[in-house]
């Protein structure tokens, strides 16, 4: 299991790259809502993601993923096995 | 709140397409004449954009077939095929289609959409891993939600990226089913297949190509993309469309799998759906069997492709892909694309315009699909159209 903090700090690394620097990122940024990211920008953020953290993502588990906060949460129940 | 606020991203860019008095994405063709000519806006426009990739929607003999359909059957089945029967021609259809690929038995649905969605709701359940490439059609991604199935992309057309989430599966990955397609509709490509069918042999699993835009266009016998790489053995499900090479409409899968007959009875969308009328039996049919005999149509088609995209690329436009009856421009703006668009319909050429997140990469494009029924005075034309709109670029 990855500890919850490395995940956190890792994704709004991957976001600020993503954003180009354009926004502050904390736990409860809305992805859609304030970063403006697109569907597709999103699926390349979990790919990346996937890849980082050595895990498979669910596409339709992204349906109930709002904030950075959740986003984070679900990565942590991935890496433990949790599906 | 309203349940209509979800609509207003929509509602601002159909207003803006309004403004500028284009509407590329509800172009109405007042009448057609031929598989490759139109009158939109009261001027004869070539048509580019139909996916008619044998040009077979006006042949004689499947219109003859249809209209004998029509009058010995009639005009619809007025339910499904479980609740209300089977027609002898669905069942004669799913045989013929069978035969054609060398596959124990296959299944007719009503459209390639539900072709699509029906077989993977019912393959797919909660408890299963789909790995599909990142730019697989609408259908592919919605059948796996409807069953609820843990699906997981893979990279575009890149079997190491797929190799390595099948390696991440670990012990699953025997149990998992890869999807492709045959050509991928938007940018023309192919299927990387040799090297996809390498990984399921590495993994285990299976592989399901949907060969909606490159059945009757590739392969000796038009089969598809399966036929032309010598795989179809390896191919667990082929699913396609009758809506495009065979000019009617419809899809199918066949499978050797025995299994696939429980799908009539597993799959809603199969189930709740009213059955093809005989009409549409009938002419895809007729032109089934001239796509199997029909290596005349795919060398006109083949040729008429690389000449538009020999054209194309001699006028410096920016191509995503090798030649295919799938030629797609890139461009770097939606205005820019959108403007472009609607002058080449000015010149009397319809092609598509595609707008994420249809497009692969976020990227605009000119979609053009290329017919065997194009003459090269046709293909000439659109060529100058593109030519005059580089000019005046």
């Amino acid at each position: 299991m990855i500890e919850y903090k490395r995940i956190l700090s890792d994704i709004c690394d991957r976001l600020v790259s993503l954003t180009k620097g354009h926004f502050e990122i904390n736990e409860n940024t809305q992805l859609v809502e304030q970063l403006n990211l697109d569907s597709l920008k999103i699926m390349e953020l979990i790919l990346d993601v996937e890849d980082h953290f050595d895990i498979s993502i669910p596409v339709n588990i992204l349906r109930e993923v709002k904030t950075v906060k959740d986003l984070v949460k679900q990565i942590e129940k991935l890496s433990c096995g949790e599906e | 709140m309203s349940i209509f606020d979800k609509f207003k991203a929509m509602a601002e860019l159909r207003h803006e397409l309004n403004e500028l008095n284009m509407d590329p994405f509800g172009v109405q063709i007042d009448r057609i004449i031929s598989p490759t000519e139109g009158i939109i806006h009261g001027q004869h426009t070539i048509l580019a954009g139909t996916n008619n990739y044998l040009g077979l929607t006006f042949d004689p003999e499947c219109i003859a077939a249809t209209r004998k359909a029509l009058e010995q059957e009639g005009t619809g089945t007025t339910g499904s095929r479980m609740a209300n029967g089977s027609y002898s021609g669905h069942r004669m259809l799913e045989r013929e289609l069978a035969n054609f690929y060398g596959k124990r038995d296959g299944i007719v649905f009503s459209t390639g959409y539900l072709a699509n969605i029906g077989m993977l709701s019912a393959l797919a359940g909660p408890d299963d891993r789909v790995l599909l490439d990142a730019d697989c059609h609408a259908s592919i991604y919605d059948g796996c939600r409807l069953g609820g199935a843990k699906a997981i992309r893979f990279r575009h057309n890149n079997p190491e990226d797929l190799a390595k989430r099948m390696r991440r599966l670990g012990e699953h990955a025997a149990d998992t089913l890869i999807i492709v397609e045959g050509l991928y509709s938007m940018l023309g490509d192919r299927a990387l297949l040799k090297e996809i069918v390498d990984v399921k042999r590495e993994f285990g699993g299976y592989l399901l190509v949907d060969e909606a835009h490159s059945l009757g266009v590739l392969g000796e016998h038009g089969c598809g993309l399966a036929e032309e790489s010598g795989l179809l053995a390896d191919v667990d499900f082929i699913v396609g469309t009758f809506s495009k090479s065979l000019g009617g409409a419809g899809g199918f899968c066949v499978s050797d799998h025995p299994e696939l007959d429980l799908i009539r009875y597993t799959s809603r969308p199969y189930i709740f759906t009213a059955s093809p009328s005989p009409a549409t039996i009938a002419t895809t049919r007729q032109a089934l069997r001239m796509v199997s005999t029909g290596s005349h149509l795919r060398k006109r088609l083949h040729e008429n492709a690389l000449h538009l995209h020999t054209g194309l690329k001699k006028l410096g436009y920016k191509l995503c892909a090798e030649p295919s009856p799938v030629i797609a421009v890139m461009f770097d703006g939606k205005m820019e694309s959108l403007q472009f668009w609607n002058d080449l319909l000015q010149l009397g050429i319809y092609v598509n315009l595609m707008f994420p997140p249809a497009t692969p990469n976020g990227s605009f494009l000119i979609r053009c699909s290329v017919s065997a029924a194009h003459t090269p005075e046709q293909i000439d034309t659109i060529c100058e159209a593109f030519s005059k709109l580089r000019i005046t670029a």
